[in-house]
């Protein structure tokens, strides 16, 4: 494959279409950056530098052209009590770490990881960052006059009607014709509403390089290593989670492992351009890709318009009311949600529906994604291994003179399944010797070997000769290496039963 | 596929009559079994684009299962097309002497079904103009200087109508690559029996001579009638157009890319100049 022929397929390949959804998508990070910057705790500047920065980075190092990844609610949840404790300057020094650990991540090839991660934990992140995204909006509507629920109202309902419109609805991006005319009414009526201004400084200039201004120490290590370290772990699976979204949309494939590496260096930036961390957003992922975007240019765009408008049109962007903000949010929020899963969890198995509820329950108690995908795949691993452990049977048959007993073992015998495999022989019945054939069974690890010497032990007890075959075909699967099962036979050799 | 074969690109464009002529050809004279490969390209971004920018209630579900109703549709209308291309295509081949052509039919980019095909490959034939090229005589496909540049096989690039070549240009510049091309030119029936004439441009030292003379005589004990010729000049393309005219050769055989894509793009390439105006078939060694 020749550099020019790649370059022109994963930027120019589609340049009319990813220059309207770079548009688009500009134009609706714009209040998302602003809305997690002021869930981090931090000036709205940060969150917008750092969306710049990240798309603009990511357009290059990426691993999927045609995701969007900027500042997130994921990351700014993370931050919270860092900001809150010990400032902005930690916060940015926790992004540079950050991309670091994520750097590394890509080299050791984490990204393939992700296959551990099963698909009701996949949901059960999404619904769970819904619900966050949607909680951080409720301060806004606490305690405040009538004008803002009639404002927020009124800007959920363009955003969901506008489209519905002959002709313009699919031209003009509703959350922006919110924006426009909430801002408009707002400024025109002379409201007495919170407004973008109220919640801190916005950009003015463009970003400058600044090295994080903290002592180079092993305290500040200490401080900002564990935030890092969940960022950079919620950053990855987010963005990898994002990264099947769009190859499934569009029916590609993508590069997780240097995907991974450029979330890290486009953390890394943005952290040493005075932004916050950042991942790939779902929402805007599929935005970009409903609006026609399909290359790295449509991402380069996006960043780059957004930088534009916000630090020429900062005193305008000042006046939006957050109550047009929150009714965009809010849209965010319900487009993240994964409302099929409501309606699946009557056919989709118990196991599968705990998993999910499990890592949304998590979350929401934690405000940490990463604590809720740990626990998903924990009991979907314990639930996995549960199910296997029943692929296992036990007949037997006694020899015609009634001295000889022929055990025959079919199945996995493992961790879960050894007390199933020792409960199956009957050592109450007196007998001169016990036949065990393992010829069909699969010892998978030491549990299972355990299990087995407790058996022999036991009729030798009882003054009963064991014979045990096939033992070795049984006992392969604990040595292996892999390499060994890698023959075409090796599947029909597993399926023993 | 184990034995390697003559793979002939079939698309819509017109150049496809051609290809099949040209692979018919070269499957008899080798007697190598022809396969006719057809590629459904994906499509990149063409689907309507909806510029709300709002995503409600289970968008991406409804995005999915519209953006993979619009490929499926899109899909099965190629897949007839190029059933149909494919068909008239084994008909061509068939009326030239082929009895029994495979037919295949890929989805994917057309370079990356090539690299994945590579192995089974003896000769690759391809139109210079694909699907997508205006009637410009002239105009070269899209894709046709990715796929030279990625494959390590010969390929044969067809133009205008065929023509059973009788007299052969090859293009001679004493670089390793052309003296490899030229022994297992050699050593294959394709090219057997037809007279040669090898051309080198440039300037007429002693070594130059020497080498084009000891090509020459290779040539002559193989059999093959070849003449040889010094000539000057500065822009190789134009030399061995103006020779091919001269001498109504319908053949010319030269090594492709022999320079990186970085002083391509600075001083252009003699390949990318010969497929452009060439007027006679290219067969291109790698």
């Amino acid at each position: 494959m020749t550099v020019i022929e790649t370059l022109r397929r994963e930027w120019f390949s589609n340049v009319r279409g990813d220059l309207l959804s770079g548009l688009v998508v500009a134009l609706a990070l714009i209040p998302e950056a602003i809305a997690f910057s002021i869930i981090a705790g931090v000036d709205p500047k940060v969150g917008l530098y750092a969306s710049f920065c990240i798309a603009v980075v990511i357009a290059f190092t990426g691993g999927r052209p045609g995701m969007i990844s900027a500042a997130t609610g994921a990351m700014a949840l993370l931050m919270v009590t860092l900001v809150r404790e010990h400032g902005l300057e930690y916060l940015l020094a926790a992004s540079v770490l950050c991309g670091v650990l994520q750097i590394g991540a890509g080299y050791l090839r984490l990204g393939s990881l992700m296959r551990f991660v099963s698909r009701s934990v996949v949901t059960g992140f999404v619904n769970a960052l819904a619900i966050l995204i949607f909680m951080a909006q409720l301060p806004e509507l606490t305690g405040v006059t009538w004008h803002v629920y009639a404002m927020t109202a009124a800007g959920l309902g363009i955003i969901y009607l506008f489209p519905l419109l002959p002709g313009v609805g699919k031209v003009i991006p509703s959350p922006l014709v919110c924006i426009l005319l909430l801002t408009a009414v707002s400024i025109y009526l002379g409201l007495d509403i919170r407004t973008v201004s109220d919640m801190g400084e916005l950009p003015d200039t463009l970003p400058v390089f600044l090295w994080p201004d903290v002592p180079l120490n092993l305290d500040t290590l200490m401080i900002i290593l564990p935030y890092s370290v969940a960022m950079a772990v919620v950053g990855l699976l987010e963005s990898m989670m994002t990264a099947t979204i769009v190859d499934d949309l569009t029916d590609t494939s993508s590069d997780k492992n240097r995907e991974c590496k450029g979330q890290g260096v486009a953390n890394i930036a943005s952290g040493l351009l005075g932004g916050m961390a950042g991942c790939a957003m779902i929402g805007q992922s599929v935005i970009n890709v409903k609006s026609g975007g399909r290359t790295r240019l449509s991402c380069f765009v996006a960043g780059s318009v957004l930088l534009v408008l916000v630090v020429f049109a900062s005193d305008w962007v000042g006046q939006i009311p957050m109550a047009a903000l929150v009714a965009v949010m809010i849209m965010v929020s319900i487009g993240t949600f994964s409302w099929d899963s409501i309606r699946n969890l009557r056919h989709h198995p118990l196991s599968t529906n705990l998993v999910m509820l499990a890592t949304v329950s998590v979350v929401v108690a934690t405000h940490n994604l990463a604590y809720g995908v740990f626990v998903g795949v924990l009991l979907a691993a314990m639930f996995f291994a549960n199910k296997i452990g029943h692929y296992l049977h036990i007949g037997s048959v006694l020899s015609a003179d009634g001295e000889e007993r022929r055990y025959e073992v079919v199945g996995q015998v493992f961790f879960s399944s050894a007390d199933k495999f020792a409960a199956g022989f009957d050592f109450r019945e007196a007998l001169d010797r016990v036949v065990i054939d393992l010829s069909r069974a699969h010892f998978w690890d030491i549990t299972a070997v355990g299990a087995l010497d407790k058996v022999v032990i036991k009729f030798r007890r009882e003054g009963t000769a064991v014979e045990v075959i096939g033992l070795n075909e049984a006992s392969a699967t604990i040595v292996d290496r892999f390499g060994v099962h890698d023959k075409p036979d090796a599947v029909d050799h597993i399926g023993g039963h | 596929m184990n034995e390697p074969q003559v793979l002939a690109c079939i698309d819509g464009s017109a150049s496809s009559e051609a290809v099949c002529d040209y692979a018919a050809w070269a499957s008899l004279r080798l007697s190598a079994p022809l396969t006719l490969l057809h590629v459904l390209e994906p499509n990149v971004g063409a689907s309507p684009a909806d510029l709300s920018g709002s995503i409600g209630l289970g968008s991406r579900e409804h995005l999915l299962s519209e953006l993979a109703e619009l490929d499926e549709r899109r899909a099965r209308l190629l897949r007839e097309q190029g059933k149909l291309m494919l068909d008239a295509a084994t008909a061509r081949v068939r009326a030239d002497g082929v009895a029994e052509p495979a037919l295949r039919q890929r989805h994917g980019r057309l370079v990356d079904t090539l690299q994945e095909l590579e192995s089974d490959i003896r000769l690759l034939v391809v139109g210079r103009q694909g699907e997508a090229g205006g009637s410009a005589a002239s105009q070269v496909g899209s894709q046709l200087e990715s796929v030279i540049r990625t494959m390590h096989r010969p390929v044969l690039v067809s133009t205008g109508v065929f023509r059973s070549p009788q007299r052969v240009l090859v293009a001679f510049d004493n670089s390793p690559s052309v003296r490899k091309g030229l022994d297992l030119l050699l050593q294959s029936p394709l090219l057997a029996g037809l007279a040669m004439h090898l051309l080198m441009v440039g300037a007429d030292t002693a070594d130059a001579r020497e080498a084009l003379e000891f090509a020459r005589l290779q040539l002559q004990q193989a059999g093959v009638t070849a003449t040889a010729e010094i000539r000057a000049g500065a822009e190789v393309d134009s030399v061995l157009l103006a020779c091919q005219r001269e001498q109504a050769m319908d053949l010319i055989v030269m090594g492709a890319y022999g320079h990186s894509p970085i002083r391509r793009f600075l001083v252009g390439s003699t390949t990318t100049s010969m497929l452009r105006h060439a007027e006679c078939p290219l067969l291109l060694l790698r």
